[in-house]
């Protein structure tokens, strides 16, 4: 089925700045209420506005699952916000076939003197669930929360990763055709997250339409086939998951990079450009994770020779983490371009964008340079743990197995378990 | 497939409901349609409300007698046994318990309405409903008050010997006006407090002032008779003097001050409305 359920025409939103601690005092109240309520939107002067979104356009089909990524305050959640009618746009349109629900905080209408029970029920018809629905899941998100012995108790008695539990199984249980969640999933423990994280995939597999905000990239790599970047309330690209996301990550290192990015021709080394050779990624700047011997060729103008050169190298992840580093000593250098190359038996990173830092330090102590532009990129799909933040930043494959020690068993028995 | 069959195909299904999310919609009328289809969503705000303000009280749905009937007490005796204003043949408890019913529903619910929006601030920029359900949730919890406090009334009435007339036949009429009074005071406060959010310190104020322009401690027979028209533009003065007339049979019927109040109280809602439907759009920014 390829029927179009979401269409966004030319949305944008905007705000007057500061109208959120705008402050009225007492003798404006009625003079004030009274002319806005007579003269419509009023034609106030030196206000300043600022458009939080606009100009975004795009279809959604039905049972596609979208990931909406960008900077925070990039316009995802007032897009969110708009095409869940919580507030309205200031021009375009939008058209939604199908009953929506929206996920945009965990817990909504939670209210501490209700007991579990009563809670379950106030949440779910706030988010559009028939009290009939609540009635026949009741059990299945009790389950689901781990709460059963505590349901009848007031909220205010639950541990916030109770409470939490409980709020994200209800909305969990919610089955419109057309879903938007904002990054509702880092909740609870590991064990829930992981449960979250499955009834997410089921969802998704569901034929359900779902937008999905995060800033797990690794989370939305698993969960979503198409990627839309939001970039200064603008649609920056939007196309399959991978390359999209690819794209945003190297943005947003290139952003917070303070190094010279710039070539210096005046000095004595400057450098030109790089590319990894015999590629299988999908650009010049790409690797894939974990296939073997990479190479990288980056071009270098000498202007003086070097007698005892030192280089090195320096990866980074986008978070700014070291990887590792590697410095060579001895390294002897014409005038001329030369073609430095590097080498691994293999990059077993995890997908992403990471900052290469490439150094010559020459016969004089001067250190030149250069942060790898673009960016190196690492494609594939990650193995590590389900969470970004237990994942780490190798990307290696381990397989789990089980033996059982038996005294009354004569033989081993091999269980096998999945470690993913 | 035939063209026949492909409709027919459709119209087994459900049909999908397509929302259109625009710039301002333009209407004027609260969506009561959508209202209806969220009924189940207003009911469980009701509940809530009333849940949440007896539960954490030690003596509950008792406060609902106390309160009224505590003002009874005083009322009587300062302006009653002390400043001998005239009940009319009335015994003072049913005098004054007979206005304050209506107006402590009244009162509360004004101050309940006007913080709801600034109370549901989460709820209402995370979720969609209709928001109109708040300041109707407001009104309509207030009425399980009224009933708590009307039971103390019939005691009363039982206690004095009052017997009601076939006017009591009208009560419901008074009730319903008193509601949609309350309704119609609740729409225009809660939309004015979601953006000018000093509009709570005020109510307290008028409520007070209020009290005072309707006839909950005197009978409105005190007004001039010529005055009584321009009287019954207050909503509360026909409502006060429908309750005493209705249930304890006081007074006259309330013939030209009701229907002027009547006529106030549709104005009342209907602007109340449109000015709740016209910012509607704009609270989720501003609250």
């Amino acid at each position: 089925m390829s029927e179009t359920v979401i269409r966004v025409e030319g949305l944008g939103k905007r705000y007057r700045v500061g109208e959120r601690a705008r402050y009225f005092a007492l003798r404006d109240i009625l003079t004030r209420a009274f002319t806005a309520t007579f003269r419509g939107n009023g034609r106030r002067q030196s206000v300043d506005y600022l458009w939080a979104m606009r100009g975004v356009s795009f279809d959604v089909l039905r049972g596609e699952v979208v990931g909406l990524i960008g900077r925070n305050g990039a316009g995802k959640t007032t897009l969110l916000k708009i095409l869940s009618r919580i507030t309205r746009p200031t021009e375009g349109f939008a058209e939604i076939q199908g009953r929506v629900g929206s996920l945009l905080e965990v817990g909504t209408g939670f209210h501490p003197e209700l007991t579990g029970r009563e809670n379950l029920y106030l949440s779910g018809a706030i988010l559009g669930m028939r009290k009939s629905e609540i009635a026949r899941k009741f059990d299945e998100i009790v389950w689901f929360a781990g709460v059963e012995r505590f349901i009848d108790t007031p909220l205010k008695h639950f541990s916030t990763g109770m409470q939490m539990r409980l709020a994200f199984a209800v909305a969990a249980h919610l089955e419109p055709e057309i879903l938007f969640v904002d990054e509702v999933l880092a909740v609870g423990d590991l064990e829930f997250q992981k449960k979250c994280l499955g009834k997410m995939q089921d969802v998704s597999k569901s034929g359900r339409t779902i937008i999905f905000v995060s800033h797990q990239m690794n989370q939305i790599r698993r969960l979503c086939e198409r990627v839309i970047w939001i970039d200064s309330g603008q649609v920056r690209l939007d196309g399959f998951a991978e390359p999209a996301i690819a794209a945003y990550e190297q943005a947003s290192l290139l952003a917070s990079h303070q190094g010279p990015t710039e070539l210096r021709s005046h000095e004595s080394v400057s450098f030109s450009s790089w590319e990894v050779l015999r590629r299988r990624g999908s650009g010049s700047n790409v690797v894939a994770t974990g296939t073997g011997v990479i190479s990288m060729a980056i071009r270098v103008l000498i202007r003086e020779a070097i007698e005892h050169g030192r280089v090195a190298v320096v990866v980074y992840d986008s978070r700014g983490f070291l990887i590792s580093g590697w410095s060579f000593d001895n390294l002897q250098l014409v005038p001329g371009e030369h073609d430095v190359q590097l080498s691994f038996p293999d990059l077993p990173l995890r997908p992403g964008a990471y900052s290469v830092y490439f150094s010559i330090h020459d016969d004089n102590e001067r250190n030149h340079n250069w942060t790898l532009v673009p960016a190196l990129i690492i494609e594939g799909t990650p193995v590590t743990h389900f969470m970004d933040e237990w994942a780490g930043v190798l990307n290696i494959p381990c397989s789990l197995a089980c033996k059982q020690i038996e005294f009354s068993a004569p033989d081993d028995k091999w269980r096998d378990a999945r470690c993913e | 497939m035939s063209g026949e069959a492909a409709i027919s195909e459709s119209a087994a299904l459900a049909p999908l409901p397509l929302i259109r999310i625009a710039p301002q919609s333009g209407r004027w009328t609260p969506p009561l349609g959508e209202l209806w289809s969220y009924r189940e969503l207003l009911y469980f705000f009701v509940w809530r409300d009333i849940k949440i303000r007896y539960k954490q009280t030690v003596i509950g749905a008792a406060w609902a007698i106390l309160q009224p009937f505590l003002t009874m007490l005083v009322f009587s005796l300062f302006f009653g046994k002390l400043a001998h204003i005239p009940s009319e043949g009335l015994p003072y408890p049913i005098f004054y318990y007979c206005a304050l019913l209506p107006w402590m529903y009244f009162a509360t619910s004004l101050q309940n309405a006007t913080n709801t929006m600034v109370e549901n601030q989460r709820l209402i920029t995370k979720v969609y409903f209709p928001r109109l359900a708040l300041p109707l949730s407001s009104i309509l919890s207030g009425l399980v008050d009224f009933g708590v406090s009307f039971l103390m009334f019939i005691a009363m009435m039982i206690y004095f010997g009052t017997r009601p007339s076939a006017a009591i036949l009208w009560f419901p009429a008074f009730l319903l006006l008193a509601l949609l009074t309350a309704l119609g005071m609740g729409l225009w406060l809660s939309a004015l407090n979601a953006v000018y959010r000093d509009v709570r310190y005020v109510v307290p104020f008028m409520v007070q002032f209020w009290m005072f322009a309707s006839p909950v401690v005197y009978p409105s027979s005190l007004v001039p008779e010529k005055w009584r028209g321009l009287y019954g533009l207050n909503p509360m003065a026909g409502v006060i003097e429908g309750f005493r007339w209705s249930l304890a049979g006081h007074g006259d019927p309330p013939r030209r001050m009701l229907l002027v109040s009547t006529g106030v109280v549709i104005l009342l809602v209907l602007t109340g409305a449109a000015y709740f439907q016209k910012m509607e759009s704009k609270i989720a920014d501003v609250v």
